[in-house]
């Protein structure tokens, strides 16, 4: 045991000093939120160019008037249509032209707009939009509506789940249940867990057979195997690269939320607050509406059992880990400095992790679906699906069934590759097939 | 006692055998040479020394008790692919190979310093490995292997790559642990250095063990009575009845007899006869002719 302490302590004390390891586990969020903020803005790009448009508006639907937006710079015209057409060189860049015999009582109204250049489908959408406003005001003006009538025929609706025993609906402690929120919350805290599990099994994993492979390749593992068994050895090392990524969890669970709380002072909450005002001046959401929105979220973040699926999550982690890493331990054994001889041993391993994050995705929209369950249940799976459905809080049976398996297939695992592991360390210059791999298993020692 | 006594041993890897009931014994304190070809079962035989490893049938004795993993606390290894952690300090590293041994942090630092200045190397400590010369290497490996005073010593190869002055340190320091109690098993193809080094020898081929004793009696079992001889030229013998051996260079020839007692009697009849011996002695093989001559003929 304590030879495996020492082990486990190297491991992770040369992490841990490594500065390439604080950069990355510092650098790693800030770079996916301004990944984030960047995409956000690529998304979000309508294009730069002004476009300016001329309007003859012999309807006179406009008034005169119309508020410069979505880049287009209006301003109207008394000229005809036929002598702006002729203008040379002209100031604008199309002439949208609304004849005085249109007929806006019609469900569908076409107008022509003139142009020597080509409108994208995106200019095309905002100019339709901007005038489809434009002519509701117009209409409500002429039906006599006023904005606040309007409003009082919007009702908005929401349903709420209950639980149909009156006994556990009146109990406090329940999971995230009761509005629509909280399948939209339960959803992000499942992603955003499944999506963790995932990455530390995977990187802390492939950690585990780089350093592996390093040690055959340096010969080193000959010398530390006359002072150690080499089970202990890999236990040692999986635990070292193990706690290394429970650092870079909780670095990570602290750093986030700065992050965001301080992106959305710079940027976000001012995008937000314009979406909410944008929402608001649509008509679609009222200042009451607002309030209740952020109200209702604060109690269902307040209402999620975060000492349960934190707890829960770490053990899902240390079991999905120790499957995982002794699984990349014993390839990492077999290869030595080839990583192109991993390849074909790492891909049987990377499979099942990778189902396990599509099934993962596909839980969040229906959790207590048939796939869901059981793969939450299904040891090779679970350790991703099932924090991902922490969150609606799924029957007790499902997750002492699920972590009572897990527990007995790292057993398994653990121990087949330590099998492995002690003759791979051992084995120089020969490549190893996964036919190689099976018979040493059962090599005496 | 004997440190360690090998008792039918074998191993089997599949339909191969790489190590085939080899029986022979280390007494305590000498620096025993353990010879063969490449491929000959040298690696397997130590690896089962260092428990990295078990014999598929026989068994090994350690001190008189049977060899078990916790033995590996009184073995120091040094194997012929060197290892260290590259990016390692020298001295964490040294700490760290010395506490899997079982030594406290106290005691492996103390000793790491004796260390450091038998073998001159001072400051080494806070240098990366990955900084150092081969031959600097090697001897932070050599301290590794030491470091916890094993009984037992098994060196492969452990002055490959270092320049002639380390060699002669290294080479001091060897002896001076034999002289101390310390049973060293050594292995090597450097042949010059067994001569100067071993007391007894083993040599193993394809698996199996085919001589084994002490230097001397080796060397006198596989003589083949050649004799060096040189005559005054003003009275010389005819040697063209007599056996000359190819080894023969200027200044003397090497004859070859049937026996001690042939050359001691034609030696006698030169001298009656007149003739003058500047120079005479018996040459023994080296243990590098025996090697080859056992190797090439099995």
């Amino acid at each position: 045991m304590k030879k495996i302490f020492l082990i486990a302590r190297r491991e992770f004390l040369i992490r841990f000093r490594n500065k390439k390891f604080w950069m990355g586990t510092l650098l790693g969020p800030i770079l996916l939120a301004l990944f984030i903020v960047v995409a956000g803005f690529i998304m979000g790009y309508s294009g730069d160019k002004e476009t300016h448009v001329v309007i003859v508006d012999e309807r006179d639907l406009f008034g005169g008037a119309l508020k410069d937006q979505y880049n287009f710079y209006f301003r109207f015209s008394n000229q005809s249509l036929e002598d702006l057409r002729r203008t040379d060189n002209p100031n604008f860049d199309g002439i949208l032209h609304i004849p005085a015999d249109v007929n806006l009582d019609h469900s569908e109204v076409s107008l022509n707009f003139y142009t020597g250049k080509n409108l994208n489908l995106e200019n095309l959408n905002n100019l339709k939009a901007i005038i489809q406003s434009h002519v509701r005001e117009y209409k409500l003006k002429q039906f006599n509506i006023t904005q606040s009538q309007l409003d009082k025929l919007n009702t908005r609706v929401a349903i709420n789940s209950e639980d149909i025993d009156p006994e556990a609906a009146a109990s406090e402690s329940r999971g995230v249940k009761s509005s629509e929120f909280s399948s939209y919350l339960g959803a992000g805290i499942g992603m955003l867990m499944g999506l963790i599990m995932y990455m530390l099994v995977f990187m802390n994993g492939s950690m585990v057979m780089q350093s592996v492979m390093e040690e055959k390749t340096n010969r080193i593992v000959e010398v530390v195997i006359s002072s150690v068994k080499p089970f202990e050895l890999m236990m040692g090392k999986i635990i070292g690269v193990g706690l290394i990524g429970i650092v870079q969890f909780l670095s990570w669970a602290i750093l986030l939320p700065l992050i965001v709380l301080l992106g959305s002072m710079i940027f976000g909450l001012q995008t937000d607050m314009d979406t909410l005002e944008s929402m608001s001046a649509a008509g679609t959401l009222s200042e009451d509406d607002m309030e209740y929105m952020v109200y209702q979220f604060m109690k269902e973040v307040d209402a999620v059992p975060w000492f349960k699926i934190i707890s829960l999550f770490i053990l899902f982690f240390l079991g999905g880990y120790l499957i995982y890493s002794s699984l990349f331990a014993a390839v990492g054994s077999a290869v030595g400095d080839d990583m192109q001889d991993s390849q074909s041993l790492v891909i049987p391993i990377t499979i099942p992790v990778i189902m396990a994050f599509y099934i993962m995705i596909t839980s969040l929209r229906v959790p207590d679906s048939t796939l869901a369950v059981w793969s939450s249940i299904f040891p090779l799976f679970s350790p991703i699906v099932m924090p991902a459905r922490l969150a609606f809080d799924p029957p007790w049976w499902q997750v002492l069934l699920s972590l009572v398996l897990l527990l007995l297939t790292v057993i398994f695992f653990v121990w087949i590759s330590g099998r492995i592991y002690r003759v791979g360390i051992l084995m120089y210059g020969k490549k190893a097939s996964m036919k190689e791999l099976w018979k040493w298993i059962f090599y005496k020692e | 006692m004997d440190t360690l006594a090998i008792k039918k041993v074998s191993k089997h890897y599949g339909n191969f055998t790489a190590v085939n009931s080899v029986s022979f014994d280390v007494p305590r304190g000498v620096i025993f040479g353990l010879l063969g070809p490449n491929g000959a079962g040298k690696t397997s035989l130590i690896r089962i020394i260092n428990s990295i490893t078990m014999a598929d049938e026989g068994e090994i004795l350690f001190g008189g008790e049977r060899l078990r993993r916790e033995h590996q606390a009184q073995i120091g290894y040094l194997p012929e692919e060197r290892g260290l952690y590259k990016k390692m300090k020298v001295q964490e590293q040294l700490e760290y190979l010395g506490q899997l041994k079982g030594l406290d942090a106290k005691t492996v630092r103390q000793r790491i310093n004796t260390w450091y200045e038998i073998l001159q190397m001072d400051g080494w400590g806070s240098k990366k490995v990955q900084d150092l010369s081969k031959g600097m290497q090697q001897k932070v490996q050599f301290v590794a292997t030491v470091i916890h005073e094993p009984r037992l010593l098994i060196l492969d190869e452990p002055f490959s790559g270092l320049d002639p002055v380390n060699t002669n340190i290294l080479k001091t320091e060897i002896k001076r642990l034999s002289e101390e109690g310390t049973t060293i098993l050594f292995s090597t193809h450097r042949m010059e250095q067994v001569e100067e080094m071993c007391e007894r020898i083993a040599l193993i081929n394809r698996g199996k063990l085919v001589l084994e004793g002490p230097i001397d009696e080796i060397k006198q079992k596989y003589k083949d009575y050649l004799f060096h001889f040189k005559f005054d030229p003003a009275y010389a013998p005819d040697l063209s009845d007599e056996k000359v051996h190819s080894y023969t260079r200027g200044g003397g020839v090497i004859l070859q007899f049937e026996s001690l007692q042939t050359a001691n009697f034609q030696m006698q009849q030169w001298l009656q006869n007149g003739y003058l011996i500047q120079d005479f002695r018996e040459i023994l093989p080296s243990v590098n002719d025996i090697f080859i001559k056992i190797v090439t003929t099995e």
